[in-house]
């Protein structure tokens, strides 16, 4: 691949829109959430807001090396995630760096926040965190299982790791999405993305207002901005993976805006119809059906 | 943790080898608070506008008006509209409610759960209890009047203050940070030794480093 000047410009105007594009959809899916419970829910603005607040801290504490890296490791984790992968298919630009095998990466990049997290909260000393990362890690080592299990049966349905093929294999109508010629593949997928989005049923390991509330606690300030930068980015950075191995991915950004809304809307509809998992629970609900779909999806390939 | 915990002691480490270890200094950092200037008017505007708008609360109730402070997340007062959100940690937030009537057993928490705020934080106190004292002005173990030992943004009175109430003196706080006047952490760093006076006077077993970061 040339590298060029030009590949790095684009990549940054990726990750603008896509920042901005994250952090409207982290203002517009809470108010969706609250109007259903009848409130007006906070303003679509506000997760801007917050990000200047958290800024704007004047003062900052330190618990040692690990602490800094963490957030700075989960936003890498983010961007990683967005820089190898094809944006827009078929575009020159939004490619960004995308190249054989990129697949593989992704799945790895999806692990690599956490890891960070958890190395970060260890080093800021709080009694909790440890429960608060293991809880966290449990359930993400549980949805990865039929995440991995869909994504090898995509891998194997097109004989090929490089996510703009398997985009290119979908092209030319509805019909030809992934989604519709594996739906078990597609059914583990969209099942472990609920997971993975960290809203109800499954967000007891972030929920603010759990004792050990887990990695962030000990953060704040311009560490906790950063966090919040990496939360708009990285849900982006899924979505759009999951619309380019299911949905067909998206030839410009309007398309791309739409499926990747209505992707998340998924989740937020499932958040609001159904009450917490304990983390036990979902660790038993992620190796029951989903892994099921996965494995038959794996067998019929 | 206990008292005798936090003591300077020798022990031995488990290569044979004794070391000394002293914990308040160790494990806490008991330098004196700095104070921190606001930066140019211009910018320091438009910080205070974001930090108005988005007031972080620490969940944390002291009296029985805690109650008060639930109904704010449901659907008839929807606080959330106003950029008010609740946070668990010290660390994250920037308004410290005392909920009413503290005891002096609480009062030590409160002290250690603000000093572990971030500068610029903001107190409101709710209640008459948190202004005279309230009905408990004859009592044995509560604290009277709350601004000798925090530096108070927003009293709201009444015994309990209903939601509305609460919702005003919300108006109120992101008008006085929105004016500059929020600066209840710097003044707390400037009068440092008369506030750590007035808590050590209330608090008799002191037991804790004289300043939690
Ligand atoms: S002011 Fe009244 S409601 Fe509030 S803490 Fe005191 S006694 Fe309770």
């Amino acid at each position: 691949m040339q590298f060029e000047l030009k590949h790095i410009t684009y990549g940054l105007l990726t990750l603008f829109i896509v920042l901005n594009y994250g952090l409207i959809l982290q203002g517009i899916m809470p108010k969706i959430a609250a109007r259903v419970g009848r409130r007006y829910g906070i303003r679509w603005y506000q997760p801007y807001i917050d990000i200047i607040k958290n800024h704007a801290k004047r003062s900052k504490i330190t618990h040692g090396i690990m602490y800094y890296l963490g957030p700075v490791f989960r936003l890498s984790g983010g961007i990683g995630l967005l820089m190898f992968m094809p944006v827009i298919f078929g575009s020159p630009y939004f490619g960004n760096f995308s190249f054989a095998g990129d697949l593989t990466l992704v799945l790895y990049f999806q692990f690599f926040g956490v890891l960070g997290m958890a190395l970060g909260a260890g080093e800021s000393g709080h009694p909790h965190s440890a429960i608060g990362v293991s809880r966290g890690l449990s359930q993400v080592t549980a949805l990865e299982l039929p995440l991995t299990l869909g994504v090898i049966s995509i891998a194997m349905q097109y004989g090929t790791l490089r996510i703009a093929d398997i985009v290119a294999a979908q092209q030319g109508g509805i019909m030809n999405w992934t989604i519709f010629t594996n739906p078990f593949a597609g059914a583990a997928l969209m099942l472990s993305f609920l997971g993975s989005m960290g809203r109800a049923p499954f967000d007891v390991v972030l929920a603010p207002q759990e004792i050990p509330i887990g990695p962030p606690t000990e953060y704040h300030s311009g560490f906790l901005g950063i966090l919040q930068l990496n939360r708009a980015i990285f849900p982006v950075a899924k979505l759009i993976l999951f619309m380019n191995l299911l949905y067909g991915g998206a030839t410009s950004w309007p398309e791309l805006f739409i499926k990747t809304f209505f992707i998340y809307l998924w989740s937020v509809f499932v958040g609001v119809a159904f009450p917490r998992f304990r983390v036990d629970q979902s660790v038993r609900w992620f190796l029951g059906v989903p892994l099921l779909f996965g494995i038959i999806a794996i067998l019929l390939i | 943790m206990s008292k005798s915990d936090l003591e300077k002691r020798t022990v031995m480490s488990p290569d044979g080898e004794p070391i000394e270890i002293n914990p308040l200094q160790d494990y806490f950092c008991d330098a004196h608070p700095k104070v921190h200037e606001p930066v140019l008017p211009i910018f320091e505007k438009f910080l205070n506008w974001a930090r108005s708008e988005s007031l972080w609360v620490l969940g944390f109730g002291t009296g029985c008006g805690a109650i008060e402070m639930r109904p704010l997340m449901t659907p008839r007062f929807d606080a959330y509209r106003f950029g008010i959100q609740w946070r668990p940690t010290p660390r994250q937030s920037s308004v410290f409610i005392i909920s009413g009537y503290l005891s002096v057993k609480t009062l030590k928490r409160v002290i250690r759960s603000y000093e572990q705020m971030q500068n610029p934080k903001f107190v409101i106190a709710l209640g008459s209890c948190t202004i005279n004292g309230g009905m408990y002005w004859d009592s044995y173990n509560t604290i009277k009047r709350l601004d000798h030992y925090l530096p108070v943004d927003v009293y709201i009175a009444g015994c309990m203050p209903r939601p509305e109430a609460i919702l005003a003196g919300f108006e109120k706080l992101k008008e006085l940070i929105r004016q500059g006047k929020g600066e209840g952490a710097n003044l707390y760093a400037q009068n440092f030794d008369w506030y750590k006076a007035n808590q050590k006077k209330i608090i008799k077993d002191w037991d804790m480093p004289d300043y939690n970061w």
